[in-house]
């Protein structure tokens, strides 16, 4: 586990930095020798994904880099979740999805593999849901439930593992003296993190986030964003959101998809300020969605 | 007029939609109060005469001899200008000692003295077997048809068949149960056909409150952990189950009610008239599970319509239903404390 001590310095900047461009080149360092490689580590390409037979997907194809956060906007019904499920295929939970054509690699592994363990890929791949889900448990149960899961049964490999995930959540100084408390009796904002501490207790790779901060108050909404900031040093980060102002806050690299398709992706700053796409454009600006 | 026009607006005038209103609301309310009566009188009439049997004007006013001995004949004669009212045991004792007893004109009754003590262990007996096979497979049977089984055809057929099951009339299940368990698998009249036969009855109560139970936890607990990695067993058994076991088992106190109470799936499978041995006495264990027993419905249907009736017999009669009403009641009690006992602490 590789959490290191969550702080970097542009946590606080609202607008995120530049980060080299996604394309041909994106694999090269590019310009800004600090900053880091950028390695694709989702690779969609060209999805279509069905419910049923409605079609709740065209032709996707994008690809996320590590370490970064991605943002998915767009109006509601767009199928932003729809993507977001399908990359720790939650999706086949739902009776009748298929994917019709196209392919989701994480790690050049194509996840739809028939041999590919969805128990592992989950691992890997965490979720924090839109409406936060502690579990009816204590906030140190909560935490450790996926760890047991996996068998570790050491008290002290557990605590420590609490600390880390509580402190990587940025709730550890508020919940450290009822950690016997149950989860349910946080605020939402809590509940929330909690939520996330307990994604990032697994050490996932990715955290997908399903509008994470649609229920909550502006405080606790700005205490996740900035949590979301922190997180991208160790985890990649894709995240939905409604919110403009938040991708725009949050986010390196932005994809807006419209009526099941992709509009437009590129650097979060590209789409709001100068958007190829006079879709993107509009509903950035407001005037839809 | 000076008033606006408005102020009529409010004033009540009887109109058709307003006396039709009357009506029903007098037809509901007389509805609701006569069901109440009649509630009522049933158990006015079974408090009334049942706790002649039940209670006793000595201390300790509980008639212990009816909750703890087996029935047995009732023998009244007339004895030296006092009329007696012995049971079968008092009775011999009696005539040891006054053998000239042995010659005035004595009248039996059969079963109308001592207690209901065997009745009360077979129905407990039946009780908690038959809920025991029962919960293992309805929650089973739950898990299977609303965790796993994806919606089709066949899954839509096994409902139907489970929403039938829960129509077939008790004497039906009875008989199934002496074809199969009874005759085919040549269990006898036993505890063990008993059991199965009341479980197959009350199947589909267990089924459909465990099914609700499990719809009752939030799709989110299912889908939380999932996304952490784990199995759908581990899911339901570490985050489903546990939540959903207090709903199915306040609900499974009624199926008890139930099994409890009838007659026509233990007449033939698991109930004796009469028992002189208790259950427990058996030589080798797995006799136990062979034996039949007594129990309270039956036992009811048997002082009730088997022997003659008279003045004595229907206080056993009473007695019982009394003895058998206050374990329902205590059961639904139990039911509802429980249920708002786990209501209180499973919240989300
Ligand atoms: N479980 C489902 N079954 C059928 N259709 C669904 C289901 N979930 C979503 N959809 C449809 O897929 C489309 C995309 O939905 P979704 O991904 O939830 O959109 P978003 O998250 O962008 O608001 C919508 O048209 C929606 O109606
Ligand atoms: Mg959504």
């Amino acid at each position: 586990m590789v959490i290191a001590d969550p702080l970097s310095m542009d946590t606080r900047s609202s607008v995120p930095t530049p980060r080299p461009t996604m394309g041909t080149s994106s694999l090269a360092t590019a310009g800004d020798s600090s900053a880091p490689a950028s390695e694709i580590l989702i690779d969609i390409e060209h999805l279509d994904f069905f419910y049923g037979a409605s079609q709740a997907l065209h032709d996707i194809t994008l690809q996320v880099e590590a370490k970064k956060a991605t943002a998915l906007i767009g109006p509601s019904g767009c199928g932003k979740s729809t993507l977001l499920r399908c990359l720790n295929r939650m999706n086949d939970l739902i009776d009748g999805t298929r994917i019709g054509r196209g392919t989701i690699k994480i790690r050049d592994v194509e996840i739809n593999g028939r041999d590919i363990d969805v128990i592992e890929l989950r691992k890997r791949v965490g979720m924090v849901f839109q409406k936060s889900n502690p579990f009816p448990k204590s906030i140190y149960e909560n935490i450790t439930y996926g760890l047991r899961l996996q068998g570790v049964k050491t008290k002290a490999q557990l605590d420590e593992v609490v600390e880390r995930s509580l402190r990587a959540a940025a709730l550890w100084d508020e919940v450290k003296d009822r950690l016997h408390a149950s989860g349910l009796g946080l605020s939402g904002g809590q509940q929330q993190r909690l939520c996330i501490a307990r994604a990032i207790a697994v050490e996932p790779e990715i955290i997908l986030m399903d509008e994470p901060c649609s229920a909550l108050d502006p405080i606790a909404t700005a205490k996740v964003e900035e949590l979301i900031h922190e997180l991208k040093t160790n985890f990649t980060i894709v995240i939905v959101t409604h919110n403009m102002q938040q991708a725009a806050r949050c986010s390196d690299r932005t994809a807006f998809f419209y009526m099941g398709r992709l509009v437009e992706y590129a650097e979060t700053r590209t789409i709001f300020m100068n958007p190829g796409n006079p879709q993107t454009e509009a509903y950035v600006s407001g005037r839809f969605g | 007029m000076n008033a606006p026009a408005t102020a009529h607006i409010f004033k009540a005038r009887p109109t058709t939609a307003r006396r039709r209103e009357k009506t029903s609301f007098w037809l509901f309310r007389a509805a609701t109060y006569l069901v109440l009566f009649c509630g009522a009188a049933v158990f006015a009439t079974i408090v009334v005469k049942g706790s002649r049997s039940v209670f006793q004007a000595k201390a300790p006013f509980i008639n212990t001899t009816f909750f703890t001995e087996a029935p047995e004949s009732l023998y009244v004669f007339e004895y030296q200008g006092k009329k007696m009212e012995l049971g079968d045991k008092a009775y011999r004792a009696f005539k040891a000692q006054n053998p000239d007893a042995a010659t005035v004109k004595t009248e039996s009754y059969v079963y109308s003295a001592g207690g209901i003590f065997p009745c009360i262990v077979g129905t407990v007996l039946l009780v908690v077997g038959s809920m025991t096979i029962a919960l293992i497979l309805g929650v089973c049977a739950a898990i299977y048809l609303n965790e796993y089984a994806r919606d089709g055809r066949f899954i839509r057929f096994i409902r139907l068949a489970i929403l039938n099951l829960a129509g077939v009339p008790s004497i039906v299940f009875g008989l199934f149960g002496f074809g199969l368990f009874v005759l085919f698998f040549d269990w006898n009249v036993s505890l063990l056909s008993g059991w199965f036969t009341l479980a197959f009855m009350v199947l589909p109560v267990v089924i459909t409150a465990s099914e609700e139970s499990l719809k009752s936890v939030p799709k989110g607990f299912r889908e939380g952990s999932l996304a952490l990695g784990a199995t759908k067993w581990q899911t339901i058994r570490k985050n489903v189950l546990p939540y959903a076991l207090p709903g199915i088992l306040t609900s499974s106190i009624l199926g008890i009610a139930r099994v409890a109470g009838e007659t026509a799936p233990i007449m033939f499978t698991a109930a004796y008239v009469v028992r002189d041995k208790l259950p427990w006495d058996v030589e080798k264990f797995s006799d136990f599970f062979f034996q039949g027993v007594m129990a309270l419905p039956y036992h009811i249907y048997v002082v009730s319509s088997k022997i003659p009736q008279n003045e004595y017999t229907e206080r056993v009669q009473y007695g019982t239903a009394f003895v058998f009403l206050m374990i329902v009641a205590l059961v639904a009690t139990t039911s509802i404390v429980l249920r708002n006992h786990l209501r209180n602490r499973y919240k989300w």
